[in-house]
């Protein structure tokens, strides 16, 4: 069942049609249902050992959908985004101090990162790559030692989360599971819809040709902004996820909350998964969490291999392993892209079309 | 007063960054690459020194030239392999792979070192001599003489730039690459051999940063990185001389700010970068616009 | 045409080069052939595909087939630098001089990687005494007619056995392009073969000893000046058809062989020697 636009091109008494690139969204609908259904039960078949490593997923595949989310399609390499993800941290830890449940500090977190956002891409935003990249890592460094200042709230050695003492910790793990699945669902979600929207096309534009864009009225500012804000939310809500399951915050030392390390793991997730596509960071994540699992977390050798691993990929298959199926397969989970169907064509009459194209010598 | 004695502290300090940043700034300026591993290099060199002096006794100021020489070297092979091949695939996929390799290096370091610091060790004496001025002024030997030897490095560089035959290249093919190419020159050779500069200059950096603070694997980022490039933006893109101006800004800065309170150090030095980056994003001494 | 082939093998031979820009085809199987000595002119309207075709021969553009020969070697596949260090160097359009370097620093560069010959800078001053106060100085500040000097400078000092001239008069005052002009005779006299390209179509025919002409990418014109008429270029230089493009011309009668005097006053003409993008 085709999705027909609502728009119609009538030229010469006929029309072309335009669609969206894949026939059967119903079904890639339901797709998705189900695996959502089945995560959402896991804490019911599996230990809360293995659901911890499920949270752990969880968190690193928000991460790579923002950080796919501002390089993929926004241009934007980011080299600190822990900024945003330590500040989600402490922006649930700083209200559950004052007696607000982590669960709703979740929300706070959110919004928190995403209004901070603001002034610190203003500090940016003209910069370009390479610079913004460093600066971004600058700003990073900034926020961490701002943070690490303020002593009533731990100050340089992080602090304890209050507000879920007296929590079965089985179940504790199954809400903290849930909720990081939640938010993981809202932010691909959240991606999916906002490619598929104006500013996604925005995006598209800016991405194929800026100039072009630009002199075509885009306002390349203003979508840049916007996906800097998302992911930054994104990110802080990732970041209160992963205060509530460590129930701690603790900034800087190895696996702190404004390591580097993170940006590390996000980006390389995405690079190898596949940049500049929704399913990328999904299969990215799943790499990584083998890897991680296989040489133990923490160990910094699944750090040097991700590396190793990115950086080859980054240079002989660029589109990531997702990217190379799709060019292989054809294949979308997530449609956001159109056709373009002149009078009279059929799927079928298209291919027919590209495969006599195709074996032309 | 004690200010004065921090400013000139600041102001030596800002020659070792500038050290820092030299390197940074020609690569970005010649191949227009962001190298983001730039910082952990000269952790490496700091770490070379050390393995060096364990292993053959050697006095610790021979092992700049050594490790200078190795470094140069590694950074001429790593430009025509590695990053020679990421440019030609784009700026992301450069940025990508210098990240990479500096998450490597980093961690690579913590695997082998752990990740408690290492110094080395130049003798106590040689650190902590100092001579007074007046009756207010002190100046360690030690300050004063890395200083006095970024100085040098930056002068030999721009003697280098102006007054030999593959210092004229550089800046030829950083000018116009297709013009050197049709005067006979091979530009990936002449970025092999300003990454070589550059791998040296921060090698030296990264010894003599050895000597007064003590290595650990993740200073490559956490400070020489970004304080290099605060000096380069605060100085001005392109000019040797505005990267030593921006990085005795950045030494001042936090000299001062550690004087109000000794967390303030490097907390201040951003200040200074970020106000310089609203106000005035080329820089001190640059004249034209941020590109 | 026979004293051309009893002086030997050509030194630069081209053969059926076909060059694409993308998937755009500038260059459908041309071919060329400049013997020792020669003033071997390209003209063609803008686009025409002369500039991509001096590229071409420099080693900036690869081409999709087709062949380059230089002295008896086949240089096709050769890295442009390599070209120069063999002999064949370019004087790019738009003079493209290092902006951060001075006027001699432009020089030294060029001098880089020599060959052997009787060029070097002090030569170069003789030839262009200004440049002897001037060279401390930064090229961005000087006229177009001193950075075309600047430029062709850099290139003699390589000592080049086939000098590139890649549209010399381009922004230039036709006075201008004169004088530059006329300091060909001492370049070919120092044993230097030149190929250029040039949109002023009179200025070419004056001082070139053999031509071609290109059209969209095709060999529409090949000869010597002595043996083509006026009606005949202009002909090559828009396509068949334009017979009576030159209408508003009058040429002397006493000069039946005279090549067409063409100027940038006539507006027919006026859109050929001012022009942004070559091909």
């Amino acid at each position: 069942m085709t999705e027909t636009a609502k728009t119609s091109i009538r030229s010469e008494e006929q029309f072309l049609k335009v669609t969206r690139s894949r026939r059967n969204v119903a079904w890639s609908g339901v797709g998705a249902l189900v695996v959502i259904v089945v995560l959402f039960a896991f804490p019911y078949y599996v230990g809360p050992g293995t659901t911890g490593i499920m949270i752990q997923g969880l968190i690193v595949l928000t991460l790579a959908s923002m950080w796919n989310l501002l390089a993929g399609y926004a241009g934007l390499v980011s080299v600190g985004q822990q900024a945003f993800f330590g500040i989600g941290a402490y922006f649930v830890l700083i209200p559950a101090i004052h007696g607000v449940t982590p669960w709703a500090g979740l929300f706070i977190a959110t919004i928190g990162a995403a209004v901070v956002a603001v002034p610190l891409w203003w500090l940016v935003a003209r910069l370009r790559l390479g610079y913004f990249a460093i600066a971004t890592w600058v700003l990073a460094s900034v926020v961490m030692l701002v943070f690490e200042q303020i002593t009533s709230i731990g100050g340089g050695s992080g602090m304890a989360l209050p507000g879920l003492t007296g929590y079965d910790p089985a179940v504790l793990t199954a809400d903290t599971y849930w909720a990081a699945l939640t938010v993981a669902v809202l932010a691909i979600g959240g991606v999916y819809l906002l490619l598929r929207s104006k500013v996604g096309l925005t995006l598209t534009a800016i991405r194929d040709d800026e100039r072009a864009a630009r002199s075509s009225g885009v306002r390349v500012g203003l979508a840049r902004m916007g996906v800097f804000i998302a992911a930054a939310a994104g990110c802080g809500a990732a970041g209160g996820i992963l205060a509530i399951e460590q129930l701690q915050v603790v900034p800087s030392t190895s696996g702190g909350v404004f390591s580097v390390q993170w940006t590390a793991e996000m980006a390389f997730a995405v690079i190898i998964g596949g940049l500049g596509t929704i399913e990328g960071p999904i299969l990215g994540t799943i790499v990584y969490m083998v890897l991680q699992q296989t040489l133990q977390s923490y160990n910094a050798w699944y750090l040097i291999i991700l590396g190793l691993v990115a950086i080859a990929i980054a240079l002989f298959a660029r589109r990531g392993l997702w990217g190379t199926l799709d060019e292989r397969f054809n294949i979308r989970l997530f449609p956001v892209g159109y056709h373009l169907w002149s009078p009279g064509e059929t799927r079928r009459r298209r291919r027919q079309a590209v495969e006599a194209a195709s074996s032309l010598p | 007063m004690e200010w004065v004695n921090d400013i000139i502290q600041g102001l030596l300090t800002g020659g070792l960054y500038a050290l820092f940043a030299c390197g940074l700034s020609l690569m970005f300026g010649v191949m227009k690459v962001v190298n983001l591993a730039h910082g952990d290099l000269a952790t490496v060199a700091g770490y070379i020194g050390v393995g060096i002096i364990a292993i053959s006794h050697v006095p610790v100021l021979w092992s700049i030239p050594i490790v200078v020489v190795l470094m140069a070297v590694l950074g001429y092979i790593l430009q025509r392999s590695l990053i020679e091949a990421a440019i030609s695939r784009g700026e992301l996929t450069t940025l990508i792979v210098t990240f990479g390799l500096s998450i490597i290096i980093e961690n690579g370091l913590q695997q082998f070192f752990t990740a408690n610091s290492r110094g080395l060790g130049v003798g106590d004496s040689f650190i902590t001599s100092s001579f007074t001025i007046g009756s207010q002024i002190t100046i360690a030997y030690f300050n004063l003489a890395i200083f006095v030897l970024a100085v040098v490095v930056l002068l030999g560089l721009q003697l280098f730039m102006t007054h030999t035959k593959y210092g004229r290249l550089i800046r030829a093919v950083a000018d116009d690459r297709e013009a050197a190419q049709l005067s006979g020159a091979d530009y990936r050779h002449v970025f092999g051999i300003a990454a070589a500069i550059a791998f040296g200059t921060v090698a030296i950096a990264g010894i003599c940063d050895g000597m007064i603070t003590t290595l650990s694997p993740t200073i490559g980022t956490d400070t020489i990185l970004l304080f290099a490039f605060a000096s380069v933006v605060i100085g001005g893109l392109g000019s040797l001389w505005g990267t030593l101006l921006g990085g005795i800004v950045l030494g001042v800065a936090q000299a001062i700010g550690a004087q109000i309170n000794p967390n303030w150090e490097p907390l201040a030095g951003y200040a200074v970068f970020l106000l310089v980056l609203v106000v005035r994003p080329q820089g001190l001494t640059s004249r034209g616009a941020q590109s | 045409m026979s004293s051309r082939t009893a002086s030997g093998a050509p030194l630069l031979d081209v053969r059926d080069l076909v060059v694409h820009h993308g998937q755009l085809r500038a260059l459908s199987g041309i071919s060329l052939a400049v013997y020792p000595g020669e003033v071997y002119a390209l003209i063609g309207a803008n686009g025409a595909g002369k500039s991509t075709l001096l590229r071409t021969i420099a080693g900036l553009h690869h081409p999709t087939s087709g062949s380059i020969s230089y002295d008896g070697r086949d240089v096709t596949g050769l890295r442009p630098e390599k070209r120069a260090t063999a002999g064949i160097v370019m004087v790019p359009e738009g003079r493209r001089l290092f902006p951060t370097l001075s006027l001699e620093e432009n020089l030294k560069v060029g001098g880089s990687f020599a060959r052997k010959g009787p060029w070097d800078i002090e030569r170069v001053f003789e030839l262009f005494p200004w440049m002897k106060e001037r060279r401390g100085q930064k090229t961005a500040q000087m006229s177009g007619g001193e950075q075309q000097s600047v430029a062709i400078g850099r290139a003699l000092v390589a000592n080049p056995r086939v000098l590139l001239l890649d549209e010399l008069s381009l922004g230039l005052a036709p006075v201008i392009v004169q004088r530059i002009y006329g300091m060909l005779p001492q370049i070919l006299e120092s044993g230097i073969t030149v190929l250029l390209v040039e949109q002023d179509v009179s200025q070419a025919l004056r001082v070139a000893t053999h031509l071609q002409c290109l059209l969209e990418g095709h060999t529409t014109l090949e000869g010597t000046p002595a043996d083509v008429t006026r009606e005949q270029v202009e002909a090559a230089y828009f396509g068949a058809g334009s017979a009576d493009a030159g209408e508003e011309y009058s040429q002397s009668p006493t000069a039946p062989h005279t090549p067409p005097h063409i100027d940038g006053s006539n507006p027919l003409w006026s859109g050929l020697t001012t022009s942004s993008r070559a091909c």
